[in-house]
């Protein structure tokens, strides 16, 4: 069962979304678990849980992780930024391109495959191939659109984001 | 069609951005206060009785509130109410490794596994069986405690026109065997299913289910519970392609547990429980002859299917028979015979899964079409198109088929492929092949007897010129609920923003029977068509009176009602919904759709698979195999598809290459299977193990949309969610052999069958029985 509080859950502090948060946790948990369970945030799905799937992905210190395969504990002084973290006053230009594509189907690997391709298209500064996106999404799973509307919409987005006049 | 302008065009879906930035809540993104976590003990033998259970350990845990055993919910249940042969938990025996013996709720989910862990169970193990011949030929064993007869679970014969006499006469007759390797659906989101009980005594379950009618009923019929006190409610779902069309334990479960213990309860799948749930795709074993005159026409059709059903009928019986009946289209079959044999076995249960049941056995007629044509010398589309079966006609086994558009999809993917100058001067190693098929759109008959409507919408229009569509219809990430939004938006002249989707919640919307057999774009969107229209009628009505014209001169469209004969004249429709709310109060209306019962033949078992309506799709795929290492590689799919009309040609798409992918990993990789050498486990039960393509190992997948509207669909509108899975297994095959000359006909193509296959061909070629394949040896490329 969970461990009591007063029992050694511990106090992990670190950067989440660009604010800093401190959260009890059972030192067992996984990243996923703290933050589905303690921190209401739904954004990071939970698939297989054994880091197969890719629905779970988040960026940690700006790199994308599965969640489930990163202790909560281990996240400790570190940044973490989940779906969530992509939402403002405007629809990011990956949101923008995914649904103009209709690249979301039942929409629950969506989440993590966007922090993945956020990820991406960041450290590349620039646009993408189709290949390349391919390649970047190999570790998140879709059953529902063949990958097709995905690539479409990477490609799309990396355009808008980095590409001529875009910087 | 409506003034609307919005049908056909591309829309962005109505609820694809809050799924995609993490707003929508999914079954498991809900906590209710109080909720207690849920949890399955599950069997770890193939086929035991069950001696005692103690649960007695499990309750002396800190934490743990209650635990349920096959005794609490002893009522058996089917989704076809003619083979009710599970319970939702096991009562007297367990059937395949994986069975639920008991169930738990708990504080969180480590107080429950703990639970899970303490319960006793003592068994009694039985043999076990896992080959549908071995089990029909047993008489010591009957693995399913409600059989009827043995391990038999359904059996059909059907046959139509004289086929041995055809056969006799035919001057080719291609008689082999195939075997289609079980497979599962693998969607992203495991089960899961929360319920809860208010003071009032209804009980709300939300399900990640497809089903949302079904699990009502069952619900009320295994729980004892009035079916007026239960609401269902389907939350967005997280992909399901026919794995969550029945009833699990995880619903019956938290409901009783939502029972006992006054507080709501939450089950949520592991992986590993969703592949012992499985449903998926029955593995069949098929014997087929097929016939055809020297112009390649065919004569008839002789198909005998061993089809290995797992512990449970689920929708076995109906398997069964669309293991022959659908094989009806897009070749005119002038004698047609099957034998449908399907088996219990000690197995996770097989079910539907995109395609259902007709997958198998269409792998087996193309490939036996394409033998053909090399055997005949005739190109392979050109022997398909010898053999069309028209539009407007009926098939051998009396179903009427409407809209056909079967010949245009093989000419577009024919030119797209670059098929006639191409395939002729592909290298050894490299080859293009090509398959048909059909689907239905949703089938005639409820599978239980009913003389209600099979779909029901309605529509209500609000004072801030909004429309609200109710429907029971479940949005599984096909695009239903969208769907709707497009036929009302259509009519009502409204933008697809103004338009709330309200579905699957049975406490507020009119039954819909569910996200299967591709019933919902034809049947939900009739009904949603009908709705529209009334309401439109008497807004245009109040309009027209208002300026002095005539109902047929006032138009609806982007916001507006327009006079036709003075289009400067116009008015908000805000304003317009007013006016017709102060003549006829609240503006709502309903449509209901039921089927056509006169388009099926008279015989026994003639009515399943009978269809409003029918798709049709033609691919080519093009392959290149390594010889040396047996991997055959995809390389590009054309893939066209009539779907009558594209009510929203990117959804269509997404569609059609959804279905290219799945039927492709089916073809090159997915196995469902048990380990007999080990007590029957499932043999990959991980998203790692059980092996499925990624972005990398996808082809270049060209949707390639084709409209023939048909009468009994929404603007013409047929399906398009499942037939397009059908055609590539058959055309990799081909594919294959055209690429390197070995016939691959047992699923999945992976190297060592088609390692073993070249080397077989090698030997020949040595030994002089076969001429080289395009003129190059299999030594000399190896």
């Amino acid at each position: 069962m969970t461990t009591p509080p007063d029992q050694g859950e511990l106090t992990v502090r670190f950067l989440l979304n660009g604010e800093p948060v401190a959260v009890a946790v059972p030192p067992h948990w996984t990243l996923l678990e703290v933050l589905r369970y303690r921190l209401d945030l739904i954004g990071t799905k939970q698939g297989c849980d054994k880091g197969d799937c890719g629905a779970c992905t988040v960026q940690l210190d700006g790199k994308a992780v599965p969640s489930c395969l990163v202790l909560g504990s281990a996240v400790d002084g570190r940044a973490v930024t989940t779906v969530e973290g992509l939402r403002g006053p405007t629809l990011h230009p990956l949101f923008d391109a995914f649904d103009h594509a209709v690249a979301a189907q039942c929409g629950f690997c969506t989440p993590g495959i966007v922090m993945a391709a956020e990820a991406y298209l960041r450290r590349l500064g620039r646009p993408v191939t189709r290949a390349e996106a391919a390649a970047a999404l190999a570790g998140n799973l879709c059953r529902c659109t063949g990958y097709t509307k995905i690539l479409d919409a990477v490609v799309a987005a990396s355009e808008r984001l980095h590409g001529a006049g875009g910087g | 069609m409506g003034d609307g302008g919005v049908i056909g065009r591309a829309h962005r879906k109505v609820d694809a951005v809050d799924r995609m930035r993490g707003v929508a809540r999914y079954a498991d993104d809900l906590k209710l206060p109080g909720m207690l976590h849920g949890r399955i003990k599950r069997s770890p033998h193939a086929h035991a009785r069950i001696v005692s259970i103690d649960a007695a350990p499990a309750l002396a845990l800190p934490g743990v509130h209650a635990v349920i055993t096959g005794a609490d919910l002893p009522t058996p249940y089917g989704v076809i109410p003619w083979t009710p042969d599970e319970n939702a938990l096991a009562v007297t025996k367990v059937c395949h490794v994986g069975d639920g013996v008991a169930a738990v709720a708990a504080i969180d989910e480590d107080a429950a596994i703990a639970a899970c862990d303490a319960i006793r169970v003592d068994y009694e193990v039985l043999r076990a069986i896992y080959d549908p011949v071995e089990a029909l030929a047993a008489t010591d064993v009957t693995i399913n405690p409600y059989a009827r007869a043995g391990n038999l679970s359904k059996h059909v014969d059907l046959a139509f026109g004289d086929v041995d006499a055809a056969l006799a006469a035919s001057p080719l007759v291609v008689a082999e065997e195939y075997f289609f390797e079980g497979s599962t659906h693998a969607a992203i989101e495991p089960h899961c299913a929360l319920a809860t009980v208010d003071g009032g005594g209804v009980l709300t379950v939300w399900s990640s289910t497809q089903v949302s009618h079904y699990l009502h009923r069952e619900l009320a019929k295994v729980l004892g519970w009035p079916a007026h006190r239960i609401r269902v409610i389907q939350p967005p779902l997280g992909g399901a392609f026919g794995g969550k069309s029945e009833p699990f334990d995880l619903e019956f479960c938290a409901a009783l547990l939502a029972i006992r213990t006054g507080r709501p309860v939450k089950f949520l799948y592991t992986r590993e429980e969703v592949f012992l749930a499985h449903r998926g795709r029955h593995p069949m074993a098929m014997r087929y002859a097929t016939g055809f005159d020297r112009d390649g026409h065919i004569t008839a059709v002789d198909a005998r299917t061993i089809i290995d059903g797992g512990a449970y009928s689920s929708f076995g019986l109906v398997t069964t028979y669309y293991s022959g009946q659908l094989l009806g289209a897009p070749y005119r079959l002038p004698a047609f015979r099957f034998d449908s044999t399907r088996a219990y076995t000690n197995k996770p249960a097989c079910g539907p899964k995109r395609g259902h049941g007709s997958v198998q056995p269409r792998f087996a007629l193309e490939s036996q079409l394409d033998q053909a044509a090399v055997e005949l010398g005739l190109d392979p589309i050109e022997l398909r198109r010898r053999n069309f079966l028209g539009a407007d006609t009926r098939t051998v086994n009396e179903f009427a088929i409407g809209s056909c558009g079967f010949l245009e999809c093989l000419d577009r993917v024919e030119a797209a492929s670059g098929w006639k100058a191409r395939r002729p001067a592909l290298p050894h190693g490299r080859g293009l092949g090509v398959a048909g098929s059909t689907y239905i759109s949703g089938t005639n008959y409820c599978i239980y007897p009913t003389e209600l409507p099979q779909a029901a919408v309605q529509i209500t229009l609000d004072r801030s010129g909004r429309a609200r569509v109710f429907t029971g219809a479940n949005d599984i990430g096909q695009g239903s609920s969208t769907m709707v939004a497009v036929i009302a938006a259509e009519e009502l002249g409204l933008d697809l923003a103004d338009i709330r989707v309200i579905a699957a919640d049975s406490d507020l919307c009119p039954v819909d029977l569910g996200a299967y057999s591709s019933r919902v774009t034809l049947m939900v969107g009739n009904a949603c068509l009908a709705a529209a229209r009334a309401l439109r009628a008497k807004v245009v009505e109040v309009v027209a009176a208002r300026w002095g014209i005539a109902p047929g001169q006032v138009s609806l469209v982007e916001r507006q009602a327009i006079d036709q004969t003075d289009p400067a004249r116009r008015v908000p429709l805000t304003e317009a919904f007013h006016w017709a709310e102060a003549k006829h109060g609240l503006l709502t209306a309903a449509g209901s759709y039921d089927t056509p019962r006169d388009r099926h033949g008279a015989y026994r078992g003639g009515t399943i698979g009978a269809s409003p309506a029918y798709s049709f799709t033609a691919h080519v795929a093009e392959v290149e195999v390594d010889v040396a290492t047996g991997e055959a590689q995809v390389i590009a799919v054309w893939a066209a598809h009539d779907c009558g009309k594209a009510l929203s040609p990117r959804i269509v798409e997404g569609q059609i290459e959804g279905s290219v992918y799945m039927g492709l990993a089916e073809a090159l990789m997915e196995a469902h299977t048990v380990d007999g050498a080990h007590g029957g486990v499932v043999a990959a039960p991980s998203l790692l193990d059980y092996r499925l393509p990624t972005a990398l190992d996808t082809p270049a997948i060209h949707a390639l949309i084709v409209e023939h509207p048909d009468a009994q669909g929404p603007y013409g509108a047929k399906e398009a969610g499942e037939g397009p899975l059908h055609p590539i297994i058959p055309a990799i095959a081909a594919a294959i052999y055209d690429a390197v000359g070995v016939r691959l006909r047992r699923t999945p193509f992976g190297p060592p069958q088609l390692l073993a296959a070249l080397q077989a061909r090698a030997a020949r070629e040595a030994a002089g029985a076969l001429a080289p394949h395009k003129g190059r040896a299999l030594a000399e490329v190896r």
